[in-house]
Formats: C-alpha cells, sequence, structure tokens
C-alpha cells in the first residue's frame, strides 16, 4: 500500500472528516491505487519544466475600489442554516 | 410531429413565425416530461410555474412585434450546479440540498435574455464527480437508450433531458469530459467551448483551472446557436476571455475540402472497445470522403493526462470545497459541542463517498512532503501536453478521437474500482488539461445498439473550425438522427 492508514487518518482530520473504520480501510485501498496509477507520472523527465497553474495569459485583473449595490441581508441570511439578529449565527469559539 | 421532437433551430423558427405559440412548445415539452421522466430521472427540479408565467411575457412581447431573442420561447434545461435565482441549486448534494441562490449565473442571464425559457434543473454526479450520475444524492438518471445503464457523467441529467426530447437544449459543465462523455453516451451533440469562452460566474467551483460550462443540444447547428448566445467576457469572472463577438453559425457548412485532421495513432492504442474502433475508422473515411486531408500525428504525453488531472483536479477541488464548513449556507449537522465538530460532522453528513474521497486525495497531494512530487509535477507534466498539442496544431486543423473508450455501461459496474470508472475519462480529459475546445457528435452505435461519440478538439479559441468539421462530419452521417426507445435493453 503505498498511502498508509495513518496517512489516510491524518488526512482526513486536515479535509475536517470523519471516517469510520471500514471507510478507512476502502479509503486507504482506493487512495493507495489512485496514487500507484499516479506514480506513472514520476517516470517522466520534467527537468525545467515550467509548471502550469492556469491556461489563459491573465493575470491580476483588477477593478476599481468603487462602492456597489450588493446583495439583501436578508436574502442572503435566508441560505443560514442558523441566524440571529441579522448576523449568521454559531457555536460560542472564545470562552 | 410533436413539437418536443424538433430541434431548437426548428421550434425557434415556428415560434418566431407564429405558426406555434409559446404555451402550445412548452405543453408539448411538459407533457413529454410527464411521460418519459418517471423512467429517465434527468431532473431534480422542475420549474413549471416560473415557466408558464415566462411564456406568457414573452408571448405577448411577439405578439406586439418585438424582437424576443435567437432563442425566443424555447424551453432549455440546466445542470444543478449551475445557479438560478429563486430556484434550488444543489449539485446532486446532501450539503446544497437546501440552497436556493439569490443570483443567476451569466449563462443563465444570457440564455434568459436571449429568450430561452428553463424548464428544470437536471441531475448530476454530486458536485460534477463522476462519470457516470451515480454519485447524485438524490436519484439515478438513466440512460434513454437502455434503462438499465448510465447516462454517463457528470452531467448525466442534461444529456439524458435532451437525448430524451425532454429540453431542445440544456447547460452542462465539463472539467474532465462531464459534457462531452454523456454526450457520448446518450447520442446528442455536447460542446466543450475553450477555457476562458463562457463566464463561470455562478458555476459551482470544482476544479477552477479545468471547469468550463457548455451546451448540450440535437444538432450541431444547435449547439452553435447556443454558443452564440453563451460566449463573451462577463467582468464577473477574471478568467474571462476578452475577445471579439463571433457569428458561430457561420462555420455551419458542409465543406471541409483541404482541412486537415490529426490521428493521433499513438494515443488510440489498448483499453479501446472494438465497436468505438470501429466507428472511429469509419469515422475517417467519412470525413476522407468528405474531401478533408488525414494526416498521423503524435501526441506522447497525453496518455499521462489522466493521471495529471486526477492530482491536479483533486488538488483544487479539496480547496474549492474548502467552503462548505455548515456556517454560512449548505448543510449544518443537527448535533454538536463545538465548532470544530460542527464543521467535521457537516462535512462527513453533507458529502457523498466519491466527493470525500476526492477532497482526501487533492489533500494528500497537497500536504508537505507529497507537494513536489505530485502537485507540482503534475502541473509540469500538464506543461508538456499543452506543448504537445501546440506542435500538434501545427499539422493539422482538427483533431480528432473517440469521445470514450467505452459505450454506456450497467449501474454499479464500476462500484468495485473507482480507479476503473475514471479511465472511462482518458480521450476527454486531456482537453481540458490544455483549456482547448472540444465537442461530441453521434458517430454510431455498438453491438447492443448503444451509442457511440467522436470527438474532435481545435486550438484555443478556434470554435468555428470545430464547429465545421463537426457539422460536416454529421451532415455526411445520419446517427444524429435515430432516436432513444426510452426502453431496457437487451
Amino acid at each position: 500500500m503505498s498511502v498508509s492508514k495513518e496517512d489516510v487518518k491524518h488526512i482526513a482530520k486536515l479535509s475536517k472528516l470523519n471516517l469510520t473504520e471500514e471507510e478507512l480501510e476502502k479509503y486507504t485501498t482506493d487512495l493507495s491505487n489512485i496514487v500507484d496509477f499516479a506514480n506513472e507520472l514520476s517516470n517522466i523527465n520534467v527537468e525545467g519544466v515550467k509548471p502550469t497553474a492556469h491556461i489563459l495569459d491573465i493575470r491580476n485583473v483588477f477593478r476599481k475600489d468603487e462602492v456597489q449595490p450588493s446583495y439583501d441581508r436578508e436574502e442572503i441570511l435566508k441560505n443560514a442554516p442558523s441566524k440571529d439578529a441579522g448576523c449568521v449565527s454559531v457555536p460560542k469559539v472564545v470562552e | 410531429m410533436d413539437l418536443y421532437s424538433l430541434t431548437l433551430t426548428e421550434v425557434a423558427k415556428k415560434i418566431k413565425n407564429k405558426e406555434v405559440t409559446i404555451k402550445e412548445v412548452l405543453d408539448s415539452v411538459y407533457s413529454r416530461i410527464k411521460e418519459v421522466e418517471p423512467k429517465v430521472d434527468a431532473y431534480l427540479t422542475l420549474t413549471q410555474e416560473l415557466a408558464y408565467d415566462r411564456a406568457e411575457k414573452l408571448q405577448q412581447r411577439l405578439d406586439n412585434g418585438e424582437d424576443i431573442g435567437i432563442l425566443g420561447g424555447v424551453p432549455v434545461a440546466i445542470k444543478d450546479n449551475i445557479c438560478t435565482n429563486g430556484v434550488k441549486t444543489t449539485c446532486a448534494s446532501k450539503m446544497l440540498d437546501n440552497f436556493t441562490p439569490i443570483y443567476s449565473a451569466t449563462v443563465v442571464k444570457k440564455l434568459e435574455e436571449a429568450g430561452a425559457i428553463i424548464v428544470g434543473k437536471t441531475n448530476m454526479d454530486e458536485f460534477a464527480m463522476g462519470s457516470s450520475t451515480e454519485t447524485a444524492f438524490a436519484k439515478d438518471t438513466k440512460n434513454p437508450w437502455d434503462l438499465t445503464r448510465v447516462p454517463g457523467g457528470s452531467s448525466g441529467g442534461s444529456a439524458a433531458a435532451v437525448s430524451a426530447d425532454m429540453a431542445f437544449a440544456s447547460l452542462g459543465s465539463d472539467t474532465g469530459g462531464s459534457i462531452r462523455q454523456p454526450a457520448s453516451y446518450c447520442s446528442v451533440v455536447g460542446l466543450k467551448p475553450t477555457y476562458g469562452l463562457v463566464s463561470r460566474f455562478g458555476l459551482i467551483a470544482f476544479a477552477s483551472s479545468l471547469d468550463q460550462i457548455g451546451p448540450f443540444a440535437k444538432t450541431v447547428e444547435d449547439a452553435a446557436l447556443m454558443l452564440n448566445v453563451l460566449a463573451g467576457h462577463d467582468k464577473m469572472d477574471t478568467t474571462s476571455a476578452n475577445l471579439e463577438k463571433v457569428d458561430y453559425t457561420e462555420a455551419l457548412v458542409n465543406d471541409i475540402k483541404g482541412k486537415v485532421v490529426g490521428i493521433p495513432t499513438d494515443f488510440i492504442t489498448d483499453g479501446i472497445n472494438k465497436d468505438v474502433r470501429a466507428a472511429y475508422d469509419e469515422a475517417i473515411e467519412t470525413l476522407k470522403n468528405a474531401g478533408a486531408q488525414i494526416k498521423e500525428i503524435t501526441l506522447e504525453y497525453a496518455k499521462y493526462s489522466l493521471a495529471t488531472y486526477y492530482i491536479i483536479a483533486t488538488a483544487e477541488a479539496s480547496s474549492n470545497l474548502g467552503r462548505y464548513d455548515g456556517i454560512k449556507y449548505g448543510y449544518r449537522t443537527k448535533d454538536f459541542n463545538d465548532l470544530d465538530e460542527l464543521y467535521t460532522k457537516s462535512r462527513t453528513e453533507g458529502f457523498g463517498p466519491e466527493v470525500k474521497r476526492r477532497i482526501m486525495l487533492g489533500t494528500y497531494v497537497l500536504s508537505s512532503g507529497y507537494y513536489d512530487a505530485y502537485y507540482k509535477r503534475a502541473q509540469q507534466v500538464r506543461t508538456l501536453i499543452v506543448e504537445n498539442f501546440k506542435k500538434a496544431f501545427e499539422e493539422c486543423d482538427v483533431i480528432m478521437i473517440p469521445t470514450a473508450p467505452n459505450t454506456a455501461f450497467k449501474f454499479g459496474a464500476h462500484d468495485a474500482s473507482p480507479l476503473e470508472m475514471y479511465l472511462e475519462d482518458i480521450y476527454t480529459v486531456p482537453v481540458n488539461m490544455a483549456g482547448l475546445p472540444g465537442i461530441s457528435v453521434p458517430g454510431g452505435f455498438d453491438t447492443n445498439g448503444m451509442p457511440i461519440g467522436i470527438q474532435f478538439i481545435a486550438k484555443a479559441f478556434d470554435e468555428k473550425n470545430l464547429l465545421q468539421v463537426a457539422y460536416a462530419f454529421e451532415q455526411n452521417t445520419t446517427y444524429h438522427n435515430e432516436r432513444p426507445t426510452i426502453e431496457e435493453g437487451k
């Protein structure tokens, strides 16, 4: 296995996902298979090749910093799972 | 002849000439939906009330002598990862099952400005992650050509809706083949435009450097008409290209004498179904007979596209899907003690297995110690793929390859091995890696009667050449005239 159970536990934690023991087994196998497959890239000579993050030659698209009409607060809050006094409400963060 | 079976171009003309009313067209489509949707399950939401309201208003304007646009009164469908103001947009995920956007995507606005009427939102793989629409949260969409088989994915609902005459055209999104592969499986035309040609504003992101919105249609002509409406710069999308307006219908000339069509012989090798191979060889003959020049080319790095894709796409997805935390919108778990538990439980309960697999793979390739070996290397190989295509297009006008190595498979066929399913995208993924335009056109049937798609690829922003060759291919074949039975196959 190129990806260990410990690896999967770690990345699940980073991804903020809980896994059952059964899922942990399954994802360890799946991710190992995919990573093994992806390892074919290690045979390619990429020395001196520039990485492509984005296909278009567009960068730093700026706009003027001007105030413009935006969305209605009440409308936006309609999608919030929990709200209070015109705000999204969350559990207490600071003790 | 029933109105629903017309093409988009035909029905738009009939409405404009007042041979039919918009209400009659809408009635026909919704009665067709009532008849076949229970078998196909292409839609997640139907917007009947809004559609009839709009039909009435458009008809009034038309009767007053106003121009109601080139898609005036034509019913279309929208993939459920494209935001529609006031209409639920779920990405076929439990995570967004209660999400109603407060704005419309630019493409939706453009369609509406051109007079189109939205009949509903279509099913898809959850967050567009999949090749069969089986990862959808609520239900499976069936292939209209054989209800025991998948429609392809991730835009399976949009492909099936057009294939089964439940819309004249639809929108999909294509990150690694999600328009072209289901178009191939359902025998419709599916066009993935050049990255940047069509605004992504309002498309719920999967992999931002690869995602592109495009149309499904019954014919190449209809697809060109849709592209005329969809293409164009949008200040709300910083990756949107600012180019001069092009009339893509000018490309609809059945003449490809002298056009050079590239055949990447080194790329089409093992693992291709023999019926697909035969259809591809026949397609080469068709183009030759139509006067095209066939030229063998090489794409030596194309075979690495899939591995590259599953690193880059999952990395971008793991980042894009970080926003689903149960706070501002989307699913929130009922039971939690603190903020961290709220995040983790909301995500664990809200995402399906394929989405979790990809988030974790993406997190893995970006994590410290693996970044250089996987993510950076994949981006370097992406450069090699881009250069491969650039070189190939010095020798030819368009490239032709099959859309998918196989035809539509049975439900559950790839449950045991996600990797096997990923291999279905082998011929579509390179196009996204290089940001090029690609189109799938009906190109035959296998021995089970399942559709085969032929894919054309062109240089960036060269949709005209792409559509011209696709159009000539279509006009010199008859596969697009066949309609599905909407029954269970053998």
